[in-house]
């Protein structure tokens, strides 16, 4: 019983990691149909400002996590945005192969800045029983992270002005600026909202994986599989994505080991993409966001 | 007197149509085309022609009812399938190769069945028929529209083709570019069957040949030009529920 | 008759070519012969992404699994066989199979761009994956041990036909590598001026059209495909000549974003474009990696972010249409027709 409680709670991990992960990316994908492949470094910053600002600066841990990786790598990435991205508007694969040399120099400019070690932020919470389980306590802060996030943005996009006019530039927009909203500005915060969430999401993934200047590298290929196979919708896609594979990838994990999970979980990306060409949300779940 | 196999249609439809959720773009079409006809398609706006047509071409899935061309069904087939069956197929918005030059693009409509020296000869005759020999060496992307359509025109003159599909080759020409095409599209008559989409009345007029009025998914009227924009009908269709004022 | 500059000009080229191959391994010392014939390996695999994106419109993240399926397809092969001349033909048949694979799979199911871009990339990472993992003594292939991350060593050097016992020095290793390079690129110039090369570039023009036309675009492509595949294992067969080793790192993502920077630096449409830039480009990684200062990834991101920013036609080209203008003297429309120079 406290078994399937774990093992539940491992998928729920998983699904959780893979959302945070892809959030960010979705956002941009989503909104402005941009590949981003610079999203894994954008991450990686989040992870650099989490560490450096706890250990060099002293600031409080879940200030630095929650307030500081966000706001810092949000602001990056509208400067990404008006610097490079806005030059390449409509050209998704030039804007791809951009982003991947934005991602190549931020790599490098890490291991410049920082070497190739690994640096490390202890996990804040203790661990927690579940009958004769040990679970890790900050893997329910993930969770609970991951949802909020969720629900932030449904309500974002559900309740505010901003989330409007975003989701009317989403579906048109030319109509969108005919109608009063600027398209450059929604952009600009898009970006600067997906940026964001990819900060947040590194730095709230430190201290269970560490930060290295090569860490985007691990993630973006799970993030752009997790968006391309969700669609164009920012949350239901992500959310049915990160949800599908995770749990292929932990079932196969738990029959074997990780690295069959991994490759599971590439399988099913290639296997859907090949069905749904246009993703989850491209048949189904048509007129969510 | 015996009785005359009548001879086979070279296309025909029994009950094509297409429906997008509850809008039924098309209805039920019973379309019969012989060879060697010039048939346009005509009528107003959203009356389904241009759905009907991309039906013939394969480019949109009949939702109900059949298509044969020279007796093999072709509904349902994908465009480069219904074009190896020798239908050439000009599209709404001019599709031709913009990167290569014209010489080119009539070179490589003409290579799929003739031999390589027969399609050079082929290609230049038809550069020559279209009137742009000069251009020859240009990127077809450099033209200006009524040259690119002629490009297009020129590349399905030079795959030789039983059955010719025209959407709306007159858009967007002045009226001197309008008599050439007309006249272009005559010559493609001469060797294939041509079926043409278009709004352009006087167009129409320069083409004759017979006439489809398209109206609310369904076939209003057929007949000769003359014979058809007589036809109140078809004049209410156009015009709307109001008195016809003669001029 | 008029000579032809479009086809004299890569005769000539490839004949200056041949001789320098012929000749240079007299003249120059190892270090820099074998730093050479690096530079031919990559040139090839440069070769094989500039014929399937450049010409074919195909812009496969995954070139490198071609690459490494190629390289472990020798290794296990020779270490099995003993002689060289069978694993040669399983390093280009094995890739040219798993792309027609791959092709099949997503020509046929109407995928492209960015989602065959994800599918490439999902399978490099698989295999990168996979192989990393197989580090234990149960995971080999007859008596070829896989090795994991770290890789296969002592791979045996090719051999003269079916003579295991006349191995190749590293002289003529140099001389075969170079010829092999020449004799693809003419072969591939040849193929791109036949009908079937012209029907491949009309398709990347505008793939609706070529199938209005009543070309079978999906069968080109994937013949395409699969060609580039089968280059790219040939390069990866030579790879493992070179180094007498392979590692899972041949799959890996860096590996695969090189290829693409060469052929955009080098220029989409021309074959001899991205083997230039290649040698440039690796000669400058070098360059680069010999100090400790500036982050010889960071150089190659800058690349691929000025080339695809401000020169996204490469290099070739742009120089090219300078070149023409100034001799010309009139502005030129871009050269309507590719040339396989």
């Amino acid at each position: 019983m406290d078994w399937a409680a774990i093992f539940s709670l491992q998928i729920v991990s998983a699904i959780a990691t893979l959302v945070l992960l892809s959030i960010g990316l979705a956002v941009v994908f989503g909104m402005m149909k941009i590949i981003n492949l610079a999203h894994g470094e954008f991450m990686m910053l989040g992870g650099y400002v989490a560490v450096l600002a706890t250990h060099n600066l002293h600031v409080p841990i879940w200030i630095s996590i929650l307030v500081l990786a966000p706001l810092s790598v949000g602001l990056f990435g509208m400067l990404v945005e008006r610097l490079l991205v806005r030059h390449l508007y409509g050209r998704m694969v030039d804007t791809m192969l951009a982003t991947w040399g934005l991602s190549l120099a931020l790599t490098g400019t890490a291991t410049m800045l920082f070497g190739n070690t690994t640096v490390g932020i202890s996990s804040p919470l203790p661990g927690i029983s579940i009958g004769a389980y040990q679970t890790s306590g900050y893997g329910l802060f993930v969770i609970a992270v991951a949802v909020v996030v969720l629900l932030g943005m449904w309500a974002l996009l559900r309740f505010t002005h901003f989330g409007l006019c975003a989701r009317a530039t989403m579906q048109n927009a030319k109509m969108a600026a005919a109608l009063g909203a600027n398209p450059g500005r929604i952009y600009s915060l898009t970006s600067g909202l997906g940026a964001a969430l990819a900060g947040l999401g590194g730095a709230v993934l430190a201290p269970l994986t560490g930060v290295i200047p090569t860490l985007g590298a691990s993630y973006i290929a799970k993030a752009f599989i997790t968006v391309i196979g969700g669609g164009s919708a920012v949350i239901t896609g992500t959310l049915t994505a990160a949800s599908g594979f995770g749990l292929i990838s932990q079932v196969v994990t738990f029959f074997s080991t990780p690295v069959f999970g991994e490759v599971a979980l590439l399988l099913a990306a290639i296997v859907l993409i090949r069905v749904l060409p246009q993703g989850i949300t491209g048949r189904f779940f048509r007129r969510a966001f | 007197m015996s009785q005359l196999e009548s001879p086979m249609n070279l296309l025909e439809t029994q009950g094509l149509g297409v429906s997008f959720g509850g809008v039924h773009a098309v209805k039920a079409v019973d379309f019969t085309l012989q060879s060697g006809e010039l048939r346009c398609l005509i009528g107003p706006n959203g009356a389904g022609k241009s759905t009907f047509f991309k039906m013939l071409s394969g480019q949109l899935k009949p939702t109900r009812g059949l298509c044969h061309f020279k007796g093999q069904r072709i509904s349902g087939l994908a465009p480069h399938q219904v074009a190896r069956l020798g239908i050439g197929i000009k599209t709404q918005a001019p599709s031709v190769f913009d990167g290569l030059d014209v010489l080119e693009n009539l070179r490589l409509a003409a290579s799929r069945l003739q031999a390589p020296g027969e399609a050079r000869d082929t290609a230049e005759q038809t550069l020559e028929r279209i009137g742009l020999t000069e251009l020859r060496s240009r990127p077809v992307g450099d033209l200006a529209h009524g040259q690119r359509q002629w490009v297009e025109l020129g590349m399905i003159l030079a795959s030789r083709p039983t059955l010719v599909l025209l959407d709306e080759p007159a858009a967007g020409m002045t009226y001197q570019e309008v008599r050439k095409t007309a006249a272009l599209i005559k010559e493609i008559n001469a060797q294939s069957t041509v079926v043409v989409v278009e709004h352009d009345m006087e167009f129409i007029r320069l083409i004759a040949g017979t006439v489809t009025v398209f109206n609310q998914g369904a076939v209003l009227a057929q007949g000769s030009f003359a014979q058809v924009t007589q036809d109140p009908a078809v004049r209410e269709a156009y015009l709307g529920k109001q008195e016809i004022k003669h001029a | 008759m008029p000579v032809d500059t479009r086809t004299l000009l890569p005769v000539l080229g490839c004949v200056m070519a041949a001789v320098l191959v012929a000749v240079l391994p007299q003249w120059l010392d190892l270090f820099t012969l074998l730093s050479l014939t690096i530079y031919l390996v990559m040139a090839l695999l440069a070769l094989s992404l500039a014929f399937i994106w450049g010409f074919g419109g195909i812009l496969c993240f995954g070139q490198a699994a071609f690459f490494g399926l190629g390289a472990y397809a020798y290794a296990i092969g020779v270490l099995n066989i003993g002689d060289s001349t069978w694993p040669v033909v399983l390093a280009i048949a094995v890739p040219a199979l798993v792309a027609a694979a791959m092709g099949y799979f997503m020509f046929y199911g109407g995928i492209s761009d960015v989602y065959l871009g994800v599918i490439t990339l999902a399978v490099t990472l698989i295999l990168f994956n996979v192989m990393n993992s197989t580090s234990g003594s149960e995971y080999q292939i007859g008596s070829a041990l896989l090795g994991g991350f770290n890789g296969i060593p002592a791979i045996p050097t090719l051999n003269v036909p079916f003579n295991p016992d006349h191995v190749l020095e590293p002289e003529t290793l140099f001389q075969v590598i170079g010829a092999t390079l020449i004799l693809c690129y003419l072969g591939l110039c040849g193929l791109l001026a036949s009908r079937f090369g012209k029907v491949v570039v009309a398709i990347r023009e505008n793939e609706q059209r070529a199938g209005l036309l009543g070309y079978d675009t999906r069968l080109h492509k994937l013949i395409v495909f699969s060609l580039g595949g089968g280059i790219a294992g040939l390069a990866g067969c030579l790879f493992a000549n070179w180094g007498a080793f392979v590692s899972p790192g041949v799959f890996g993502l860096a590996q695969s974003a090189q290829i693409i920077i060469w052929v955009i630096v080098g220029g989409r449409g021309t074959l001899f474009g991205p083997i230039l830039a290649c040698v440039g480009i690796q000669a400058l990684m070098a360059r680069l990696g010999e100090q400790q200062h500036v982050d010889s990834g960071f150089v190659l991101g800058l690349i691929l972010l000025t080339f695809v920013m401000l020169l996204p036609r490469g290099l070739l080209p742009a120089l090219s249409t300078l070149a023409t203008r100034v001799v010309k003297r009139r502005p030129q429309a871009t050269p309507a027709q590719e040339r396989a120079l």
